[in-house]
């Protein structure tokens, strides 16, 4: 059964790249800006989260729910006065000012918290496994990929089903034409990042409590990020969840070959979806 | 005082000059129309209007309030919409949905609804749920007048209406307007079309080059007036 069981744990894995993704899919969906800091924005979430556990003592599912609202604001007020000013028919100042970001952001982390790697500490739950047919599954993962579940219900909900949604997507289609229906895309995009931001202090809290972290981690986790997107296709957030697991999958099993491929077979995965769907597996978005 | 009153309005895209001081009235529960060919500034103004392009503050009043340098959103929450020039439905929107998003910045009480639209335009009910954008273009037309009216404006901006539809399918769109008007609505229409201009319009407005060169009511002015002020010939 150990293949079996190792593509479980692939596509558990799956969940948080989907949670890495989630955000950025979102981001891009609706204003169309790459943000290269993003990885970067999720350690500083796990620090965030890490200082709220071991200064206060609260438990990483408590201190996530502190760490979203304030990581809320910390995208609100990017968005606002820092991405808003890099939008506009030229693609390239919000990849420039991201990237600068993401350097601020892994020196900032640097100067605070050395380099050393960390964890946060979830107690028990860390080891916990509850055993599910022939296959041993651990707590953690299962939270991980149902969190990424829930998380993705909840952005469709939103997206499809509320007065901000369609906001969203208007903004996204015409932001003239929003702006006669009396949508502030500015406002639109700053709350867009926002709920992305929360979204990385979930990711944040797996991210943490799953494997050690330091701060120069940030852009891998961008990339795998990316390729969840990508993979899924532009556009489709249930797109972005079979591209984490895709990922998730190829990653794990490279890895029980040979744990020197692990990296890599994830990567290849990633080229071989596009040589197969070069618009990914749901391709929503026309452009 | 007039509802609506432009005072030697000017705008520019750059340093290109569009508007060169404009004055034009809209009374409460008035139609006007404004003509003109290609580039006279019609859309110009409508833009100015709705704050999509800014101008001097005193440049427009709206009840007396100085509103030329509000941006559109803002225009749009003080109750005055715009049906924009080719449509401009939202293509990721569904019909309903494209008919809800107009009353995003100004959910006010008042005639119109979901439902009294889909009475107004009994095709749209059907096609609800489809993307705003695979209707045809007159459906399309009667989802933007729709989505202006749900935020029960005061004053509803109309650019180009039968730009690009058949005459059968403008006359069934101009067809609803006497219950926008009856509705309280104060109508301004830009219409290339002079004979549609002049039977829905209390007052005509003739532009040419930025600047208005005829006004009247349609029966005190005559063809070959209009002719002359459309196009700076005599016929």
């Amino acid at each position: 059964m150990s293949w079996a069981d190792t593509i479980l744990q692939g596509v558990l894995l799956g969940g948080l790249y989907a949670l890495f993704a989630a955000g950025l899919s979102l981001v891009f969906g609706i204003m169309r800006l790459v943000n290269l800091a993003h990885g970067d924005l999720i350690v500083l979430a796990a620090y965030l989260i890490l200082v709220l556990v071991s200064g206060l003592g609260l438990h990483p599912f408590l201190a996530v729910l502190i760490a979203m609202p304030l990581m809320f604001g910390v995208g609100w007020l990017l968005q606002s006065y820092v991405l808003n000013r890099t939008l506009g028919p030229d693609i390239l100042p919000p990849l420039l000012v991201t990237f600068g970001l993401s350097v601020v952001l892994q020196n900032g982390l640097l100067q605070a918290y050395s380099a050393d790697s960390r964890r946060i500490p979830a107690g028990s739950l860390e080891t916990a496994s509850v055993a599910i047919g022939p296959f041993n599954v651990g707590v953690m993962p299962m939270l991980t990929f149902a969190s990424a579940v829930a998380v993705i219900l909840i952005l469709n909900r939103v997206l499809y089903g509320t007065e901000l949604g369609r906001a969203f997507r208007a903004t996204s289609d015409d932001a003239t034409t929003a702006g006669l229906m009396g949508i502030r895309p500015n406002r639109t995009f700053a709350v867009a990042t926002g709920i992305a931001m929360a979204i990385v202090a979930i990711a944040a809290v797996f991210l943490g409590t799953r494997a050690n972290f330091d701060p120069t981690i940030g852009p891998a986790r961008l990339i795998y990020a990316f390729e969840a997107v990508i993979m899924g296709g532009l556009g489709s957030l249930w797109g972005t969840l079979a591209g984490g697991v895709v990922l998730g999958v190829a990653q794990t099993v490279g890895g029980a070959i040979n744990p020197e491929w692990q990296i890599l077979a994830g990567h290849i995965a990633f080229v071989l979806v596009l040589l197969a769907r070069p618009r990914g597996f749901f391709p929503r978005a026309v452009d | 005082m007039a509802l609506l009153e432009t005072h030697g309005l000017t705008a520019f895209y750059r340093d290109f000059q569009a508007l060169f001081g404009v004055d034009l009235t809209l009374e409460a529960g008035e139609t006007i129309a404004i003509v003109g060919a290609n580039g006279a500034g019609k859309s110009t103004l409508m833009r100015s209007i709705s704050g999509v392009l800014r101008n001097g503050a005193d440049q427009i009043l709206f009840d007396g309030r100085p509103i030329g340098a509000l941006d559109a959103p803002d225009v749009m929450s003080l109750g005055i919409a715009m049906v924009p020039e080719g449509r401009r439905l939202f293509p990721s929107l569904s019909v309903e949905e494209n008919l809800l998003i107009g009353r995003y910045g100004r959910a006010m009480k008042g005639p119109w609804s979901l439902e009294t639209i889909y009475r107004l335009f009994p095709v749209l009910k059907e096609r609800c749920h489809t993307p705003g954008t695979a209707l045809s273009g007159g459906q399309q037309q009667m989802v933007a007048i729709g989505r202006a009216l749900m935020s029960n404006p005061r004053i509803l901006l109309c650019d180009e209406l039968s730009l690009g539809l058949a005459p059968i399918i403008i006359k069934d769109i101009y067809a609803a307007f006497p219950a926008i008007r009856a509705s309280g609505a104060s109508i301004v229409i830009v219409e290339q079309d002079i004979g549609q201009a002049m039977k829905v319009a209390d007052r005509l407005y003739c532009m040419m080059e930025g600047r208005v060169t005829l006004s009247g009511r349609p029966a005190e002015l005559s063809r070959e007036a209009i002719h002359a002020a459309y196009f700076g010939v005599h016929a």
